[in-house]
């Protein structure tokens, strides 16, 4: 205990010009589970891959029990006794193999041993190893049938082969039962007993509580909080991951105007608790909670990509059940979609062609699309939201991060809406971009509802007039951003005491 | 801030040394052409001559035609492999139903259209609905019918006189306005010159190049293409575009099915055999054209030009014919290297 397994001291890593480990020192303990907590985009992923040998690191050391160590691959990392179990199950096992193959794949595919596969002898080793795990499935069987939980325990068994000494476990119940989750814990605590050092990305409470020796939390690249002592402080843990620095951006506050979207009784999932919800003309509304929270779903639902477990949805007055994204623009609700790498941008598009792609109907007689109305539309949108380029036929690719993320917004800027959904607009974008961005959403504010999903803090403070918290699917806060009891936003954001909150606030 | 700007400064460096690159790109196929045209013209005699290029235009049109089909669905980003065989099956439709059957060219001709867009919605409802993945689809549907267009006939060609499974003979005769399309020729300056088939090739390149360039359903195909998910979050409806794109394929592979029945006459089963191969190259010759590196009509009718003037050529300079494939394989080769390697850097450059 006195002495770590693994240090880390001075990593960094950058990507181009986005810095996203500025300098992470963090010790991690034989016997102990660390658990990490960081929003997204504060830079877990990437250390975790800077560990494990898929990224290199820029800067800093990375020691295992004194000795300095620079895993150039993963399969090094792996030697060097630093195992890794991915969020995504089926990345760490093969579906059609049986679980023997599974569980001994390593040394199936090291060289020198052997050609031909000696069947009995491999299943032999495997029933050894899972009994030792207390892993209890035949063998024999093809992972592909087995159930979520267990394909899990497969791959985290089939770590404990190598006898590691660090493992990272990457949001490992994300996708697992209650009763699932806790055999993954007995697991756990028969290699915390082995005196394995553990690190544990995950934002689940009852996970945290369950699990954690320590918790370590993350924002912006660095490590801004350290929680060891007994009883571990959890909302404090939260808090730093979340910051609250001062908002210095000045809001003028709108009066909230007609309603235009109205929620009863809405169910994101089946059996999940009902919301209620009124979104008025003019206002903007943060809508915030952690990750699986159910923003995204919410947000989903809004735009025709899934249908509510139950409940009625009103639009302007009318009764509104979107059937796709294209049902739902025209009825007037844009959403620019989180991620803009996989959901947003048109790559090898020009910006036009990035801009107007929504819209194209508006800007083309008998399908012809009228190039010079196109173009100057998205040359507004370029002006508007100050976006840094050449000319509106630049090729997305070679704008910076920040300027393709006013791109994507600028597009649902570009045309009048009447409830205008943002889904993490922030993401990957720098302070100035940030505030650009923000600006422009509560300057066109007026005469539309806005929604705005955000995970950080700062940023809901920034944009918002009235916030509203998610925790696992319900509304546990809703607070008008002024004179905000910041503690009590994080507490319900946590999903602490968020239910003898919830009366007091829905009056 | 400090990122902008050290873009600004970027682009500004990199100017000058992209031009000469981007040229390059842009126009190397283009002169690649040019060159090849001036060769030929200096060392084949006779090649320099309206006859000599109709003549390559005669042999491109085919290949031409299902070319385009398949640029749309490679626009979509997916891929049919069953063009060849809907050409062929229409082939065999055309001849079945004005031999056997006994009806009219419009008959056949509409038949065969609608074979094609059948078999493109098929393909599509496959990948689109029941998630089969494109290659797969379009793979089983070339086998299919393959298969499919010798059973009315027990497997033997269609000609006027042959014996029918029942035991009578066929009657019908091929209609001289199906023939037309084959066989006839357009004065143009010079009597008898421009083939029915060259003239259709022509129409439906300009209508491709117009469909894909400037309406907004060519540009939601490419922007499906590109992103599928960011194109579905914008509103597009990218199941009904898919389906679309192969059946717009497929209609043009039987469009190509009936030219090659006029031009032969007869339903012969074994003919058609290199349509798939050479129209599938022509599609990917033209990512290099004008250096777009994605698929596009413009290119895929000069990449189908391309290979029929080089074969052209190489023919009058006495090459022989068993030589020809190695000539588009080689082509096909250089032209793909030209793509990725000189796209690629320049996209490296950017990112």
């Amino acid at each position: 205990m006195a002495k770590a397994a693994v240090e880390i001291q001075g990593l960094t890593k950058a990507f181009g010009t986005n810095n996203v480990l500025r300098g992470i020192d963090l010790e991690l303990y034989s016997g102990e589970v660390t658990v990490l907590m960081g929003a997204n985009g504060a830079g877990k992923s990437t250390l975790v891959k800077v560990i494990c040998g898929v990224h290199p690191a820029d800067n800093g050391t990375l020691k295992m029990h004194g000795e300095v160590i620079r895993p150039a691959t993963p399969s090094e990392a792996i030697r060097a006794g630093i195992v890794t179990v991915h969020q995504n199950i089926n990345d760490g096992v093969i579906p059609d193999l049986d679980v023997a193959s599974n569980l001994m794949l390593d040394t199936l595919a090291e060289p020198g041993s052997g050609f031909f596969l000696k069947r009995r002898e491999i299943r032999a080793q495997a029933r050894k190893l899972a009994a030792s795990m207390g892993l209890n499935v035949d063998v024999t069987q093809p992972v592909s049938e087995l159930a979520l939980a267990d394909r899990q325990l497969v791959a985290i068994a089939r770590a404990m082969a190598h006898e590691p000494k660090l493992m990272i476990l990457d949001e490992p119940t994300s996708s697992l039962s209650a009763t699932e989750a806790a055999r993954l814990f007995t697991l756990l605590d028969r290699l915390r007993d082995a005196g394995v050092a553990i690190l544990y990305i995950s934002h689940r409470t009852s996970d945290i509580h369950r699990i954690a020796d320590r918790i370590v939390s993350m924002r912006d690249g660095e490590i801004v909080g350290r929680f060891d002592e007994k009883p571990l402080d959890y909302e404090a843990a939260v808090n730093a991951m979340l910051g609250q620095k001062m908002v210095d951006a000045t809001l003028d506050f709108k009066t909230a105007g007609a309603p235009v979207l109205e929620l009863k009784d809405v169910q994101i999932r089946a059996g999940s608790p009902k919301i209620s919800l009124t979104i008025n003309t003019d206002e903007v509304v943060a809508i915030t909670g952690l990750v699986g929270s159910g923003k995204s779903e919410l947000a989903a639902i809004l735009y025709g990509l899934k249908k509510p477990a139950g409940g009625t949805l009103t639009l302007m007055g009318a009764p509104y059940a979107p059937k796709s994204p294209g049902h739902a623009i025209e009825s007037g609700v844009f959403m620019c979609a989180k991620d803009r790498g996989t959901n947003g941008v048109l790559q090898d598009h020009n910006l036009t062609k990035n801009i107007s792609a929504p819209f194209l109907a508006r800007f083309s007689t008998l399908s012809f699309v009228n190039r010079k109305a196109e173009a100057r539309g998205a040359r507004d949108t370029i002006n508007d939201l100050n976006i840094i380029c050449q000319s509106e036929t630049d090729d997305i690719g070679t704008l910076s991060g920040g300027n393709q993320q006013k791109v994507v917004i600028g597009r649902w800027l570009s045309q009048p809406s009447d409830l205008l959904i943002l889904d993490e607009p922030f993401q990957g974008v720098d302070i100035k971009a940030r505030r650009d961005i923000g600006n422009k959403i509560r300057e066109t504010a007026k005469g539309r509802a806005t929604i705005v999903m955000a995970s950080e803090m700062d940023e809901v403070m920034e944009i918002a007039d009235r916030i509203i918290v998610l925790a696992d699917h319900k509304i546990v806060g809703e607070h008008r951003n002024l004179d905000l009891d910041i503690k009590q936003v994080v507490a319900q954001v946590a999903g602490l005491n968020g239910n003898n909150k919830q009366a007091k606030v829905d009056g | 801030m400090q990122d902008d700007a050290t873009d600004i400064t970027d682009t500004k460096d990199m100017a000058p040394k992209k031009t000469m690159v981007d040229y390059a790109i842009r126009y190397g196929f283009l002169t690649l052409l040019a060159g090849l045209l001036i060769y030929f013209s200096v060392a084949a005699e006779g090649f320099l001559s309206p006859y000599s290029a109709v003549f390559i235009f005669q042999s491109v049109a085919i290949t031409g035609i299902l070319a385009l089909g398949v640029t749309f669905t490679l626009v979509v980003d997916g891929f049919d492999l069953s063009i060849g065989s809907t050409a062929t099956s229409a082939l065999m439709l055309s001849a079945y139903v004005m031999v056997v059957l006994e009806m009219s060219a419009v008959a056949a001709v509409v038949a065969c259209l609608v074979m094609g867009a059948l078999i493109g919605l098929v393909n599509g409802l496959l990948i689109v609905k029941m998630k089969v993945p494109d290659l797969l689809a379009t793979l089983g549907m070339m086998f299919l019918l393959i298969g499919l267009q010798r059973i009315p006939t027990e497997g033997r060609s269609i000609a006027t006189g042959m014996k029918l499974p029942g035991g009578e003979t066929a009657n019908g005769t091929f209609a001289p306005e199906f023939l037309w399309l084959g066989r006839n020729r357009f004065d143009f300056f010079i009597e008898n010159l421009i083939p029915v088939s060259v003239v259709i090739l022509v129409i439906v390149a300009i209508l491709c190049w117009v469909f894909l360039e400037l309406t907004r359903h060519g540009r939601l195909m490419y922007a499906i293409g590109s992103n599928q998910r960011a194109a579905a979050l914008a509103g597009t409806n990218v199941n009904r575009y898919k389906i679309i794109a192969y059946m717009i394929s497929g209609v043009l592979a039987s469009v190509g099915g009936i030219l090659l029945a006029a031009r032969l006459g007869r339903g012969d089963i074994a003919s058609g055999n290199n349509l798939l191969l050479d129209s599938v190259a022509a599609a990917l010759i033209g990512f290099a054209v004008l250096g777009v590196a994605k698929p596009n009509a413009f290119g895929t009718a000069i990449g189908a030009l391309f290979v029929g003037i080089l074969l052209q050529g190489l023919t009058m300079m006495n090459a022989p014919y068993y030589t020809q494939d190695f000539v588009k394989g080689a082509v096909l080769v250089i032209a793909l290297v030209f793509t990725f390697v000189l796209t690629g850097r320049r996209g490296g450059s950017n990112h």
